[in-house]
């Protein structure tokens, strides 16, 4: 590689980095100033992070969202573990194509629309069957679960089609059914992608507004919606504090899993050596 | 010879070959099996019968129809049309978990999360053996693959050799009716795969199951076979021991596939009981066989000859009527124990002759561009009409 | 082994096994079927009724008169949308925003997604790592972030109007500007990931020969690097273009008054002017627009899984 083009290079990875991180590390900045104005630095303080444990308003929102969070995180995977199994492993069946539409489609949909839809649904069923009375936290989860699994589905199919499929027909070689071999072969080795598919499950939901705010009823605000009220109207400090403690908890979660991930690796490869030298 | 020694001559022949023995039943029977996928034919119409305790080999080029046929007798697919048997149970519709066979997978397939006890045990831990029982046969297995003190590892901390060990212990341990081998040897480098060649023949005919293997590798089906199936394009080509494709191949195809060979094209010009003389125009040569072929005269045949049969010289054999050909050395590949010579003849065919280097010399024997004669016995030529 | 041989538990295992694969086909079928395409068969069927002040606050499409079923269709909400200068104004933008702010993007991207991929082990995934982090936080933080940079009191003037370059506060944010500088600074990962993958797969070789055959080194770029990474390019294009054209939240925050983006637009006509039938025809129009390249996206992953497979 020429000098020249690698220069080139190196300053395009910095600057982009700097377009990515700068914005990021100036909420965290000032989160800390005393005063309200973003471009006057007013001295250390906390007062935002005390302020923002005290907005009651606030609590219940990232309460409601965590809930709805892990809830719709949870289903997401019981609905799209067997959804990613299927596309990868069942072969040709009638109607899969627009099972494979139905998975993908979620994943590009502008989510004005999916919002949109999925209220319509809500209150059409409520006057066809009286169910769901009334919109809230069920509502919120069950629009997150739906498009929450087609992301599951499609990290679970892409970790399947990965893996060697003589591994499951080994199982069923030497005697074990089709659920068996799924329960005791096929989970354990796609355990991290599930766990993958959960998180990124749980941080979609707590980060979706739009369609959130379609299919909310009274009293069921999340932290999105909260937050988006507020900053409509300008900076808000104490949204700053609220910013930072996220981007802080994200950062620590991936820098945890990150030396485990490391440590799992380095093990592996240890062993593997260990392994050639016996022989 | 008495009648008694001459019987108990053909009872060994029919124990140890129950191929040439018309009373013997076969342990696995199939039955004019098809495979379609799609409008290609994977496997076209194949009967083949396979006797308890053989080690049989289906050798063939990739795409040939090999992996397939295996696949339908361990249950992952099912025949289009055509019957297969195991010790005369009709296998249709029997999934591949209730199957009296086992593989061995070609990447192994072991179980990464298990070490490899549980690996061994999967098997038995499914028919519901109990627990004292499955530890004894886990132990006796890793035992006879030498593998006990690493029964607590797990498949990654292995090497490619252990691997394929403990893939073998598991598909053993529920003591199959067939063991089914899908390129056995294939994940491993030279050396290690020429010691398991014969480690794998030992515990055969230690445990005593049949083997039904898979294998590209000419080589590998010829030292452990006791028979072998040639395919070609989803049909057998030709079935027989090593001994027998190689001596007799019955067409151009498994000569050319099992070692090397010179194939030479003439037309049958004299044909007796006794013998029959081929006139090749390739060759510039009359070829005298002695035996009968047959076909008429006129007919188009092939003469293969091996290069470790044929004789090179510098001075012209006694006598040139017959299986003689002249020509100038183009190639030669030295390679210490053997020499490989390429002759040109003069019609510009080329002919591949191998020889022993069984004294030492003080220079090479043959040089680029000698003039050279090659000649070989009747006897070394069989000849194929396809 | 015949069928009359099995016992009663092999029957019962086979049944489970066929009736068990349809239940995991099924399950998941059906929850995606009822939340996911039915609510399109809904707003499609909404679009055409009229609005009513009533809860919900449009008419039934079906009714019954006489005793028989009538469908009333109402293409009135379709012909105001073409009548409305405003909806077609909404759109056109939302097209030229999306599609300037995915160059831009790509013009980003790809210089990094080289270097990522050109990189050393260890750094490559620090660097990847650096890349996929910001998605991990909140969308709407990241956004919100540049409001205090752009803003009229925001950083950028401040800092500007302090070396004395300007001594009047330029407007940036409410910009169609700062829409492309959200949008771009959102979506950039997404742009970044597939152009990595499929630049990180490239065997290095190919340039070197290509460069060995008499390519300077901005040649074998163009004629072999560019060529080849070209799946990469229209995946992640597509994976910014299609859901920046429905874009609300970016157009809200950052952009003003006038930055009229259909997202925005259907938002409007739910939640300010409780049109509901508009915004199912709004809904409906964005949808056809979108159906070309969202089946072109589906088509290269496709295309790309067929390969690998």
């Amino acid at each position: 590689m020429s000098g020249k083009r690698s220069t080139f290079l190196i300053s395009a990875l910095v600057f982009g980095f700097a377009f990515l991180y700068v914005p990021i590390l100036l909420v965290i900045v000032y989160s800390f100033n005393e005063g309200k104005l973003v471009t006057v630095w007013a001295g250390f303080s906390t007062k935002w992070y005390v302020s923002l444990f005290n907005n009651d308003g606030m609590i219940d929102a990232a309460w409601n969202s965590l809930r709805i969070g892990v809830m719709s995180a949870t289903l997401a995977l019981a609905l799209g573990t067997p959804a990613g199994l299927v596309m990868s492993r069942f072969g040709r069946f009638k109607g899969r194509t627009l099972f494979s539409g139905m998975i993908a489609a979620p994943l590009v949909m502008p989510e004005v629309i999916t919002g949109l839809s999925l209220l319509l649904l809500f209150v059409t069923l409520e006057q066809l069957i009286g169910w769901p009375a009334g919109r809230g936290l069920s509502t919120i989860t069950i629009a997150h679960t739906t498009f929450c699994a087609a992301y599951v589905a499609v990290v679970v199919q892409s970790r399947l089609s990965g893996m060697d499929i003589s591994v499951e027909e080994a199982a069923m070689d030497l005697g074990a059914k089709p659920g068996k071999i799924f329960f005791v072969i096929t989970l354990p080795m796609i355990l991290p992608a599930l766990m993958a598919g959960w998180l990124l499950s749980f941080t979609l939901s707590l980060d979706d507004l739009v369609i959130a705010s379609f299919v909310a009823g009274p009293g069921s605000t999340t932290l999105p919606m909260k937050v988006f009220s507020s900053v409509r109207l300008g900076v808000s400090p104490e949204i700053n504090a609220l910013a930072t403690l996220i981007i802080l908890a994200v950062s620590i979660l991936i820098v945890i899993a990150s030396i485990l991930i490391l440590r799992s690796e380095r093990l592996r490869n240890r062993a593997a050596n260990g392994g050639a030298e016996a022989t | 010879m008495p009648e008694a020694v001459l019987d108990r001559a053909h009872e060994d022949v029919h124990k140890t070959q129950p191929w040439n023995n018309p009373d013997a039943v076969p342990y696995i029977r199939f039955e004019n099996v098809t495979k379609k996928f799609g409008d290609f034919y994977a496997v076209d119409d194949v009967s083949l019968d396979i006797y308890r305790h053989e080690l049989f080999a289906l050798l063939g080029g990739s795409g040939c129809g090999k992996t397939t046929l295996l696949r339908m007798l361990a249950g992952f697919e099912e025949p289009t049309s055509g019957k297969i048997f195991i010790d005369g149970v009709d296998m249709a519709g029997v999934p591949a978990y209730e199957r009296p066979t086992n593989m061995m997978f070609q990447s192994y397939a072991l179980f990464p999360h298990m070490s490899v006890e549980q690996n061994v045990a999967f098997g038995l831990v499914q028919d519901g053996v109990s627990r004292a029982e499955i530890k004894e046969q886990v132990a006796d297995m890793l035992a006879l693959v030498q593998m006990t003190k690493f029964a607590k590892r797990k498949p990654h901390q292995l090497s490619g050799g252990q691997r394929q060990r403990v893939a073998l212990a598991r598909s053993l341990v529920k003591r199959p009716k067939v063991l089914l081998l899908d390129e056995p040897l294939g994940a491993l480098d030279k050396k290690l795969r020429e010691q398991t060649q014969f480690e794998l023949v030992n515990i055969q005919e230690k445990v005593g199951t049949t083997f039904v293997m898979v294998t590209h590798d000419q080589e590998e089906a010829m030292t452990m076979a006791s028979r072998i199936a040639v395919m070609n394009e989803g049909v057998i080509n030709q079935i027989g021991t090593p001994f027998e494709l190689y001596e007799y191949p019955n067409s151009r195809y498994t000569a050319n596939f099992l070692g090397q060979v010179n194939l030479i094209e003439g037309v049958l010009v004299d044909d007796d009981e006794k013998y029959a003389v081929i006139k090749s125009d390739e060759a510039n040569c009359d070829i005298y066989i002695d035996h009968a072929v047959q076909g008429h005269e006129g007919m188009t045949f092939w003469v293969a000859l091996r290069p470790e049969r044929l004789r090179l010289t510098k001075d012209a054999p006694e006598d040139t009527k017959y299986n003689c050909l002249s020509g100038k050395v183009e190639e030669i590949g030295y390679l210490g124990g053997i020499s490989t010579y390429h002759v040109r003849l003069e019609t510009g065919k080329r002919i591949k002759v191998t020889e022993p280097n069984s004294t030492r010399q003080i220079e090479p024997r043959y040089t680029w561009e000698d003039s050279v004669w090659v000649s070989w016995e009747a006897g070394a030529a069989s000849v194929l009409n396809k | 082994m015949s069928s009359d041989k099995l016992t009663i538990k092999q029957k019962f295992d086979r049944w489970m096994i066929k009736h068990g694969r349809v239940l995991v086909i099924g399950i998941p079928y059906f929850w995606l079927f009822l939340f996911f395409l039915v609510p399109f068969l809904i707003v499609l069927k909404i679009s055409f009724s009229m609005a009513e002040y009533a809860q919900p606050p449009y008419s039934a499409l079906f009714a019954w008169i006489d005793e028989g079923v009538t469908i009333t269709l109402n293409f009135g909400n379709y012909l105001f949308l073409l009548s409305d200068s405003l909806y077609a104004t909404a759109y056109l933008n939302s097209i030229r925003i999306a599609a300037i702010s995915t160059i831009i993007t790509l013009l980003i991207g790809y210089p990094m997604a080289y270097g990522i991929a050109r990189a050393r082990g260890s750094m490559r995934s620090v660097l990847l790592m650096l890349v996929i982090l910001p998605f991990w936080t909140s969308f709407l933080i990241r956004v919100y972030a540049w409001i205090g940079i752009l803003d009229r009191e925001g950083l950028i003037n401040a800092f500007l109007m302090w070396t004395g370059i300007i001594t009047e506060p330029l407007i940036m944010r409410q910009t169609e500007f700062a829409v492309y500088v959200g949008i771009v600074y959102t979506y950039l990962p997404f742009m970044i990931l597939p152009l990595y993958s499929t630049l990180e797969k490239m065997d290095i070789s190919l340039i070197e020969a290509a460069m060995d055959l008499g390519c300077k080194p901005w040649q074998a770029f163009v004629k072999v690097t560019l060529p080849l990474s070209l799946p990469g390019i229209l995946a992640g294009s597509l994976l910014v273009f299609i859901p920046a054209v429905g874009e609300f939240v970016i157009p809200e925050l950052l952009g003003g008054p006038n930055t009229l983006m259909i997202g925005r637009t259907l938002w409007n006509e739910f939640f300010a002017n409780r049109d509901w039938p508009i915004a199912s025809a709004v809904a409906i129009a964005m949808l056809i627009f979108l159906v070309v390249p969202i089946m072109w996206f589906q088509h290269i992953q496709t295309k790309q899984e067929e390969r690998e497979q």
